[in-house]
């Protein structure tokens, strides 16, 4: 018995180093929230700075034009994930007909390619968007000698339709990946209730809509309470590599703000204080869609 | 089983004798839809690299679209010889190697110590480490943090903090989970102890899983670029990813100072230095992208259990 015990003890010790690295990581860092309740102007360090309390909570909407700017990034940040909720589908439509290619080297050939941009960092996207959209690359030069165009458009310049094509190149890069897990599920279906569609004399249509797609529903489910979850979250480095003078105002979702506002302008104190309302949200947005999951699905994610 | 195949048999001939008028369509429709995916996922990468392979004059006046014209290599050439970039691919490679070795060993030693049930305080602990796949501190508070402790400019900031993570240990420790109990106990009654057990059986056997961490963690130190942009201002330091994107951000300020500049001697002289800029950009990108391409086909192999990682449960 005290030899267990002591084994445990011993156990533990070998794992010590690790929780202490996690300690240090990941939880030190949330420390780094006092940050918000002094007014810390780098050179000088925080022992320096004068505690504020809750000032920068209020600052950020006590005048019209700090509403506005606040008001313009909430709205850049629904937009972005609302368009990729709204399409959220996408992924499922796109594994369900690919299943219908039934010759498979061409299927697994599809499935290879438009997985691939999932496994490219957004520095790269962006290089490859640079390179195919300046003013030289092949869709203005393409454009110029069809007499489309007379003068090359600039995509990447422009300040229109951002959301939207940000929402374009994310799912140029996602949409072949999120595809694999619902391909997944698809294989698991029994053959057996398709054999007995077929025999009933169901067409390929009939048995997407009444046999696939319901078998595949409860996944699609789970990644959109997922996808609720991180509603807030729409990470900063697509938007970073993307951002430029012109589009500057549309582009800045909350991930990006926070970054400009502290690395940019130095407000580090004031972009602290949005990052932990951010986390609050969150957390409360993780726990609400994990409690209606249980309600409905019986099970959470957490 | 024999019953089953017989079945498996019959079912296609029934289909063939009642082909749905709206069953053509919709092959055509999917075989179309498809390959225009596929087109615009993979023609990106080919577009790029005909173009570092072609003339760069010609390059520059968008005339090299689907095949490559007057083959050369100079590009790569010149891009092995800028000295800022050998030292960055050095540093990407060395921080993919070492940043997946220290995260494929915590992972399976976690993943394996998380399994025995003697350790004192054992949940706590995995639940300590578990519990911060569900939060973060937020990147500026997570920014100071490892400015005070001198990870500033320190080259272990690429490698230290992702080398716990929770989802690997989770998937380790689900895999260890599997493994029948008979060996290691075994292996204890024979006086092998917890460290003993850990590299003589249960590290063999874990290979598979421990394979599928390693390539998604050197996929993504590979692909990292925030920690460079945050925590990293010495040019030593700087990653493939991070001097990429310099040299597309040099590449458009380039492109302004030509449309700006009304003197025609000097236009000329930055029109070929913004065509050589171009070229050797894209040039980088197939570098960058190459390591990538590599692995790739290994990698799809383990596609569908890297993505339980993102679905797995604590």
């Amino acid at each position: 018995m005290n030899k267990k015990k002591l084994r445990g003890y011993r156990e533990f010790l070998y794992v010590l180093p690790f929780v202490l690295l996690v300690a240090v990581f990941s939880y030190y860092p949330l420390y780094g929230w006092k940050y918000a309740f002094y007014d810390y102007k780098p050179p000088k360090p925080l022992s320096e700075a004068a505690f504020v309390g809750f000032k920068w909570f209020s600052y950020m909407v006590d005048n019209e034009i700090k509403r506005k700017q606040i008001g313009q990034v909430l709205m850049n940040t629904f937009a972005v994930s609302g368009l990729s909720m709204l399409f959220s589908w996408f992924p499922m439509v796109f594994a369900v007909f690919l299943n219908e290619i039934k010759w498979k080297p061409y299927r697994k050939f599809v499935q290879t390619v438009t997985t691939l941009p999932n496994f490219i960092s957004w520095v790269l996207v962006y290089s490859i968007a640079f390179c195919v959209f300046n003013s030289t690359g092949v869709v203005n030069s393409i454009l110029m000698e069809t007499g489309a165009i007379t003068k090359p458009i600039m995509f990447l310049q422009s300040s229109e339709h951002i959301w939207f094509k940000m929402w374009l190149w994310l799912t140029w890069k996602n949409a072949g990946w999120a595809a694999i897990m619902y391909i997944a599920a698809i294989s698991g279906i029994d053959e057996e209730l398709y054999e007995a569609a077929r025999v009933d004399g169901a067409n390929r249509i009939q048995i997407i809509l009444h046999i696939t797609i319901p078998s595949i529903l409860p996944t699609y489910f789970v990644l959109l309470f997922l996808n609720i979850a991180n509603f807030l979250s729409n990470g900063m480095e697509q938007f970073f590599v993307f951002q430029n003078n012109f589009n500057k105002n549309t582009i800045q979702v909350l991930d990006l703000y926070v970054y400009n506002l502290a690395m940019g302008s130095g407000g580090y104190s004031l972009s602290t204080a949005i990052g932990i309302l951010k986390s609050v949200v969150s957390i409360i947005l993780l726990c609400v869609t994990n409690a209606i999951s249980k309600l409905t699905r019986g099970e959470g994610f957490i | 089983m024999e019953s089953a195949s017989v079945k498996k048999k019959t079912a296609p001939v029934k289909v063939r004798k009642r082909i749905d008028p709206a069953d053509g369509i919709l092959s055509v429709v999917t075989y179309l839809v498809y390959t225009l995916f596929a087109f615009v996922c993979a023609y990106p990468f080919y577009y790029i690299f005909i173009n570092t392979i072609s003339s760069n004059e010609l390059s520059q006046r968008g005339k090299i679209t689907f095949w490559p014209k007057e083959l050369h290599l100079t590009n790569y050439i010149n891009v092995s010889h800028i000295p800022s970039l050998l030292d960055a691919f050095n540093v990407s490679l060395k921080r993919t190697v070492v940043g997946t070795f220290l995260t494929v060993a915590t992972s399976a030693f976690l993943g394996y110590m998380f399994t025995r049930e003697t350790m004192w305080k054992r949940k706590i602990w995995y639940r300590f480490i578990v519990a911060t796949m569900y939060f973060n501190a937020g990147i500026i508070p997570w920014f100071l943090t490892m400015k005070n402790l001198g990870l500033y400019n320190n080259f272990w900031v690429y490698v230290l903090p992702t080398a716990v993570s929770p989802f690997y240990i989770v998937l380790c420790k689900t895999f260890v989970e599997s493994i029948p109990r008979e060996l290691t106990d075994a292996a204890e009654i024979d006086g092998a102890g917890t460290l003993r057990c850990f590299f003589s059986i249960i590290l063999p056997v874990i290979k598979p899983i421990l394979a599928t961490v390693a390539i998604f963690t050197a996929v993504a130190q590979w692909n990292s670029f925030q920690d460079t942009l945050l925590l990293v201002t010495d040019q030593k330091l700087y990653t493939l990813q991070f001097t990429l994107y310099n040299y597309i951000n040099q590449a458009s300020s380039l492109k302004s100072l030509v449309n700006s500049t009304t003197n025609a001697s000097s236009l000329a002289a930055s029109l070929a230095h913004a065509a050589n800029a171009t070229s050797i950009r894209m040039t980088v990108t197939i570098v960058v992208v190459f390591p990538i391409l590599l692995v790739y086909p290994i990698f799809q192999r383990f596609f569908v259990k890297g993505i339980m990682i993102g679905a797995v449960k604590g």
